[in-house]
């Protein structure tokens, strides 16, 4: 191996640049100059994707051709040392996926942050919304280049608290406050998981840790993944004969982490949040809700993937939870009016697609943990694009209803052209970008033996096409059905320049060979090109969605609303999301509500304060009893004085003659 | 009734009972007389039961030291008593007219600053 260069010893620079702009955009130059905050935070984030682009470059050469990239910790520094063989470190972890996840969201969050200075020109709170962006670019680079659980989860509670602030960025409408508390308190439920898998798995290992001699574990830490995801330790883990419920250790600690990546990725059924958090501003949703926080769970199973894989029934889990959540988004996405919420739903979708090629996926069959982190890769630039387009369209239309739009190709003819690419790329049509990393994980699922599985996400392949073409048609297609679409305007070219950008990657990033440099350490792929067995079926599907998609929205959507009737009940419901929000919210109120928060309520307010207030109520009485005593009658103090004195006498004499016998 | 003294002598224990009597006299008037020159009256009947009592221990108990020459160490102290009472009566009449000049009362029960 070659020796490092300056910025891969250097990566911390990389996150570090978005905190140090966050700083001063967010207390310097906010209340100074709209305009320099924005460019600064531009700036800033520019800078990270340049470092980020040039440490890809050195990490990919670190190594001869052919060779499997290495895992290698630069930089790190003990942040908390709790006793000699427990500490815990800070620092930046550079493999495969870390560095590619760099490249990613720092270009994606660039990109986003130019068209941003478009989008929000003129808004209030236009360098809050920047701080927010620097400030969430650099908790998201913390997670990715984390080497170890804590600092992984401190990052990802970050991502979860600016993800907050970007959603709830127009405070004053209560549906956004609603929809960023929403996000909030439902992945930081999913977090607790989280925590609870950190702390049993940080139990075991720093015991293992203590028993394996010093030489073996010099330079680690029990819960540096380095540490965790080694053979040795992952057999003694898995021998562990604990067992809680049932399961052991290595599966409970798993699930429980899955736990907290399913919330951020919003699995079913904690997906509930992700469509409310389109209420946060378009580029916003095009940062955080496709290429970066809501990855970070796709992430961290891929990041702790020897764990899931040696336990085995973890990895079912992911995989089962995220089939049901690939076909379960689909069909919802197919319902839906508002642009933004077909677009979340569609990222549930992909972000199943993603878990379930993680999940198929095994020390003996390798290829979705590859395919997986290639999905993420693509599925990032076009899902961007995607969002960026619609908040192009929104901007000139002023709704998010695509029954609001139609006829914008003529209108909008950039704007119309990236959108059918990134459409195109979603759907998997050779030769955009998601064709390639589908066909990856399609084909993982059918070599490793999961038959339903890859019947799944072949269905949900055909859907995807036919409820993106859906809102395409009716958003581009047929006549204006508004005053507004009739006039609306093509984007400035800040905001069509990212986008363009983004429409070379939907179109290009598949011929990245991204599964040839992610592969799971220790298990080279099977890398087998592209599988006709696979490509046509999800071609043909792909081609069938979206004729059928022309058939019932190319023109007047006269066959689609038969169709809707036809349907009746099944429809609603499907167009209701299942009801998920209101079983949710059912739940909650009816019975958490009510039977256990306000009984504590009453409770607490009763009992609890009934309490303090009794001993508030009791000194306050006593001092205003004894507070009559004194009656500045110079005889009754004296009174009271020989009272003592004589009381003083007879309990003397009473003790004096009980001790003399 | 010189027989009846020879054969009655009175013990400490009689004169203990005369200067407690004295004692809880001039207490008793202490804190109930209304004027304060009759509790300063009063005062003097608790001190002069003191100085009684510190002849009559010295008289009784400890008569002669242990060359068997007279002990005077009770007498003393009720003269020095002597003197800080007539010390202390010449600084309570002196708040007294201040008062009355102030206040044009002298009655206890009226002075009740220390209420405030």
């Amino acid at each position: 191996m070659q020796p490092l260069s300056f910025i891969l010893t250097h990566a911390w620079l990389i996150p570090a640049i978005p905190l140090l702009s966050f700083l001063l955009v967010g207390l310097v130059l906010r209340p100074v100059s709209e305009r320099l905050a924005g460019a600064v935070a531009t700036l800033a984030v520019a800078t990270s994707a340049g470092l980020s682009w040039l440490l890809a470059w050195d990490f990919l050469h670190l190594v001869p051709h052919g060779q499997p990239l290495p895992s290698l910790v630069p930089w790190s520094a003990m942040w908390l040392h709790f006793q000699d063989g427990f500490g815990i470190a800070i620092g930046t972890l550079l493999d495969p996926i870390s560095v590619m996840l760099l490249v990613v969201v720092t270009t994606v969050s660039t990109l986003v942050h130019l068209y941003s200075t478009g989008y929000m020109h003129g808004e209030p709170g236009y360098a809050r919304y920047f701080a927010f962006l620097n400030l969430f670019t650099f908790s998201m680079l913390g997670l990715v280049l984390a080497p170890n659980l804590v600092q992984m989860y401190v990052c990802w509670e970050l991502v979860g608290a600016s993800s907050f602030f970007l959603i709830g960025f127009y405070f004053e409408k209560p549906s956004a406050v609603s929809a960023s508390k929403k996000a909030f308190i439902v992945t930081r439920f999913a977090d607790l998981g989280f925590f609870l898998g950190i702390l049993v798995l940080g139990f075991y290992a720093s015991q293992i840790f203590a028993a394996l001699p010093a030489v073996s574990v010099a330079g680690q830490q029990p819960l540096d993944f380095a540490f965790l995801t080694r053979p040795d330790v992952l057999a003694q883990l898995s021998g562990l004969n604990v067992h809680f419920l049932g399961v052991g250790v290595l599966t409970l600690a798993a699930v429980l982490i899955y736990t907290g990546g399913a919330g951020k990725s919003a699995m079913f059924p904690l997906h509930i949040w992700l469509p409310d958090a389109m209420e946060g501003p378009t580029p916003v949703s095009a940062l955080i809700h496709a290429a970066t926080m809501v990855v970070a769970g796709v992430y961290l199973v891929a990041r702790c993937f020897p764990i899931f894989a040696t336990s085995g029934e973890a990895l079912t889990v992911v995989m089962c939870i995220g089939a049901f959540t690939s076909l379960f988004a689909a069909v919802i996405g197919c319902t839906q009016d508002d642009i933004k919420r077909v677009l979340a739903f569609s990222t549930l979708s992909q972000l199943g697609y993603m878990m379930f090629a993680l999940g198929v996926a095994s020390f003996a069959h390798p290829l979705g943990y590859s395919a997986a982190m290639f999905h993420l890769f693509t599925h990032a630039f076009f899902k961007a694009l995607l969002f960026l387009g619609a908040g192009s369209v929104i901007h000139a239309v002023h709704s998010n209803d695509i029954w609001h739009m139609g006829g914008l190709r003529k209108h909008m003819p950039v704007t119309h052209a990236l959108f059918l690419i990134a459409t195109l790329a979603i759907a998997g049509i050779y030769p955009l970008a998601g064709f390639f990393s589908k066909d990856e994980i399609l084909a993982a699922a059918l070599h490793s033996g999961h038959t339903v599985v890859f019947g799944v996400g072949l269905l949900v392949a055909g859907m995807t096409a036919f409820y993106m073409f859906r809102i395409y048609f009716v958003t581009f297609w047929g006549d204006a059905r508004s005053e507004h679409a009739h006039h609306a305007h093509e984007s400035p070219w800040i905001m069509l320049g990212p986008m363009a950008f983004l429409g070379v990657l939907s179109i290009g990033a598949g011929f990245i060979p991204i599964p040839e440099w992610v592969q799971l350490p220790g298990s080279p792929a099977e890398h087998e090109g592209i599988d006709l067995a696979v490509a046509i079926p999800s071609t043909v599907l792909a081609l069938a969605g979206i004729g059928l998609a022309w058939l019932l929205y190319g023109g007047a959507p006269d066959r689609a609303n038969a169709l809707v009737a036809k349907l009746g009940r099944i429809y609603t419901t499907i167009k209701a999301k299942f009801y998920f929000d209101e079983l949710y919210l059912y739940v909650t109120h009816s019975l958490i509500f009510r039977f256990v928060a306000a009984p504590i309520a009453w409770f607490d307010r009763h009992i609890v304060d009934g309490a303090v207030n009794l001993s508030g109520w009791f000194t306050r009485t006593a001092g205003l009893l004894l507070g009559k005593l004194q009656t500045g009658q110079v005889q009754t103090y004296g009174s009271w004085l020989v009272s003592g004195a004589i009381a003083a006498v007879v309990v003397l004499w009473g003790v004096l003659k009980s001790g003399g016998n | 009734m010189g027989d009846f003294l020879a054969n009655h002598a009175p013990t400490l224990t009689h004169w203990l009972v005369l200067t407690s009597a004295l004692f809880s006299i001039g207490i008793y008037g202490m804190l109930t007389r209304r004027n304060a020159v009759g509790v300063l009256m009063s005062l003097e009947l608790c001190l002069n039961a003191a100085a009684v009592n510190f002849v009559l221990f010295n008289r009784y108990l400890a008569p002669t030291n242990l060359g068997g020459a007279e002990r005077l160490d009770g007498a003393v102290m009720t003269i020095f008593v002597i003197a800080v009472a007539a010390a202390e009566v010449v600084v309570g009449m002196a708040i007294f007219v201040a008062m009355y000049a102030e206040r044009r009362t002298v009655d206890v029960t009226r002075l009740d600053a220390l209420k405030d």
